[in-house]
């Protein structure tokens, strides 16, 4: 009797435990499901855009059945990216932002070269998808943005129409001995226009920092690698740094026309540095055709937005258009099982043909974008700066393309020889320094594994 | 003679064990021997690691921002655990003499522990740098503005935290001992220096452990107060790690390994501080 109680006993208790663990394991594991169907999930990095991109995936789900998830990678999307992809569920599409990035994800991402959407990219953006190691698409580009120097048409016609400025119409400024002219001058007679300097601030904050370590840093790289006839795609094994010293005349009037001295630039950020363009403060502002966003709806009426090439002296920059960006593109898991590949590349295909989708991403979400099934007139995005890129393209002015760099190591290298120089701390052959030495060394340890 | 309660204990303890055991097994040392093991990995994703042997160690040594985080933090911890500790003591000391409102003071001090470390960096980054927007500079003009700036941080949040423990160590000491000194004629220094603080080292104990370690594990008040700008030259050991991990394809092993390293060169320190502070602990 005493007995068989012991053993109730002991088989509740061993019941209890396993029911225990059951549940604890229970919410770590997932149940797997493969449906027929198979099914969309996109990580998506711009939370931004988060609720717009849910409801285009909600209605692919309606249209076609296949169940489709997207979520955010939030701040730290590569963090967000590595946990996901190990799990059992995992993204079947993710976002990558250029070479560097790909390097470490090419084994995850499926060869696109058969799909709608590779097939839809305009016949000039072919060669911006990024290839693998045998020449095949696995992350094709969505979104194609430009940059250059914002200006505010309205303070510059003050300028121009003022008795002591020297250049007196927009088509003078078109090189950069014309940019440093009507910038030294405004600065001279910044309260005559009411401006606290020609520049906003060249913010060093990590909020602005791409700025100059990665949107400036690449013209000199361009040209360089132009003049050696390479691809502009690839990133360069080691550069010469001959073009360096133009680079340093831009800089130079950044930190002396600017709003603030440069000793205050370490920690001016982002939103200073449209802040003082929005309001009216300063009359150029570097940045790209997303900042619209953020400098819209202020002081400064659409109207009155203009862009200019990022002059810095290099020869027959006259012909100079703005600079080109790309670094969002897309790439489907090719660890996903077939039907979840399939699905996503159907779901890929919808986003750039279906009608709804293309005035989403086109009329909500403002992207430019490179395929040609976006050329006609009601997909065209109403952002002045956009506008403005699309003039210069019209009018034949050469683009300069921004060129991937070794790594982000090599990006913070070169911002902290900036703001050395900007402080007066370190010389400018620190920052060719950059250029020559540190891309050497950094392409050695991220490419010559 | 065991009772029946022991006797059962005794049988089923393995049993009952069991779901905090597994628990641990998964939550700490499968992690714990997984960090060590892709140390010596090439990995994007920790399902996919491959075998590289030492490579990341050698290039986490060779990494001249890993030594200089190194130093920057070494100096740190030094710096913040002797002012910590010397401030909480002496806060400490005041609040257990007769005052009035010691208890209001208590609490006021013990507060900042209880606001996160990246809210308290955003806080003191707005505080510091309108002070030094006076001089056109801010937090990240250099290292030397970051490093007294998290100094005057760190000592704002983990005095109050020190003070508590120093002051349940002060209300220990015996009253007898302090009062038969004095009646021996001891001055008020040295009850001190002879009683009170060869008594009270036990806290001293806890507390310069707890403050070499936060020092050497700081993250978050550094993300936030300068996330080591300019150009990682305020950046501490932790914040590097964070950082080697996405600054370079291909990078992964090396911040693993670096953490490694890491949790090497904080428990050796651990180690060596707690046996000299343990060495000095009396008995009444």
């Amino acid at each position: 009797m005493l007995g068989s109680l012991r053993t109730c006993k002991r088989v509740l208790g061993i019941i209890s435990v396993a029911a225990l663990s059951v549940a604890m394991f229970g919410a770590c594991g997932s149940s797997s499901a493969d449906s027929g169907t198979g099914r969309v999930y996109y990580l998506n990095k711009k939370a931004e855009e988060q609720s717009t991109w849910v409801k285009l995936g909600q209605q692919f789900q309606k249209e076609t059945g296949i169940p489709v998830q997207i979520q955010t990678g939030g701040n730290d999307y590569d963090a967000t990216l590595r946990s996901e992809m190990a799990k059992q569920k995992a993204p079947t599409m993710f976002q990558a932002d250029g070479p560097s990035f790909m390097k470490s994800w090419t084994s995850y991402a499926a060869d696109l070269s058969g799909t709608t959407l590779y097939k839809s990219l305009s016949s000039e953006y072919k060669d911006s998808s990024l290839t693998n190691d045998s020449g095949k698409p696995i992350a094709v580009p969505y979104a194609v943005e430009s940059y250059g120097i914002i200006y505010n048409k309205a303070l510059l016609k003050k300028y121009f129409d003022s008795s002591w400025s020297s250049v007196k119409s927009i088509s003078d400024l078109n090189n950069f001995k014309a940019l440093k002219k009507v910038a030294d001058e405004i600065q001279a007679h910044k309260s005559d226009l009411g401006v606290k300097g020609a520049f906003s601030s060249a913010g060093m904050d990590t909020s602005s920092l791409f700025r100059y370590n990665y949107h400036m840093a690449t013209n000199p790289v361009y040209f360089e690698v132009k003049s050696k006839n390479e691809s502009v795609t690839k990133v360069p094994k080691s550069l010469k740094g001959t073009y360096v010293k133009y680079m340093k005349n831009l800089w130079d009037l950044y930190l002396k026309d600017s709003t603030v001295v440069p000793s205050a630039i370490s920690g001016k950020t982002m939103d200073d540095s449209a802040a003082e363009f929005s309001t009216g403060q300063a009359v150029f502002f570097q940045d790209g055709t997303w900042s619209y966003n953020d400098i819209k709806d202020q002081s400064v009426s659409d109207s009155d937005l203009g862009v200019l090439p990022m002059y810095m002296g290099v020869p027959n920059e006259e012909d100079q258009g703005l600079n080109q960006v790309i670094s969002n593109y897309w790439v489907v898991n090719s660890k996903a099982s077939t039907a979840d590949q399939k699905a996503t590349e159907k779901f890929l295909a919808w986003l750039v043909n279906s009608k709804d989708s293309r005035k989403t991403i086109s009329q909500t979400m403002g992207l430019v974008t490179p395929f040609k099934t976006f050329d006609s007139s009601e997909y065209q995005v109403s952002n002045p700066l956009v506008a403005a890129n699309r003039e210069y393209e019209k009018a034949g002015k050469k683009s300069v393309t921004l060129i991937p760099d070794p790594s982000h190591q090599w990006e913070e290298d070169l911002g902290s020889a900036l703001l050395s120089y900007a402080q007066g701390k370190g010389s400018w052959s620190s920052v060719k320094k950059v250029y020559t030495d540190n891309w050497a060394s950094e392409y050695k340890l991220t490419y010559d594994n | 003679m065991l009772t029946m309660k022991g006797k059962a204990i005794r049988r089923w303890w393995p049993l009952f064990v069991l779901p905090t055991l597994i628990s641990f097994l998964l939550g700490f040392i499968t992690p714990l021997i997984q960090g060590m093991y892709l140390s010596f990995t090439s990995f994007t994703t920790v399902s996919d690691a491959v075998w590289v042997g030492l490579k990341n160690y050698r290039r986490a040594l060779q990494d001249p921002e890993f030594l200089h985080a190194f130093w920057f933090t070494l100096l740190f911890t030094i710096v913040t655990t002797i002012l910590v500790n010397i401030l909480a003591f002496f806060v400490a000391y005041m609040f257990t003499k007769a005052m009035k409102g010691a208890k209001i003071f208590r609490s006021v001090f013990f507060m900042p522990n209880l606001i996160g470390g990246i809210i308290l960096g955003y806080i003191w980054q707005l505080l510091l740098n309108g002070v030094l927007a006076h001089w056109n500079i801010s937090l990240t003009y250099s290292a030397t503005y970051g490093f007294w700036g998290m100094v005057i941080l760190v000592c704002w949040q983990q005095i109050g935290y020190m003070m508590v423990i120093y002051i349940a160590g002060l209300q220990n000491v015996p009253n007898d001992l302090i009062e038969a000194a004095a009646v021996d004629g001891a001055s008020s220094k040295q009850i001190l220096y002879k009683i009170t603080i060869p008594m009270m080292m036990p806290s001293i104990t806890v507390c310069s452990f707890l403050t070499v370690t936060n020092g050497f594990k700081m993250f978050d008040q550094n993300l936030a107060l300068t996330n080591g700008e300019p150009s990682n030259s305020s950046e501490m050991l932790a914040l590097n790690i964070y950082n080697t991990f996405y600054g370079r394809a291909g990078f992964e092993g090396v911040g693993q390994a670096k953490a490694v390293i890491f949790l090497l060169v904080v428990a050796v320190i651990a180690i060596i501080q707690n046996r000299i502070t343990t060495r000095k602990e009396v008995q009444a």
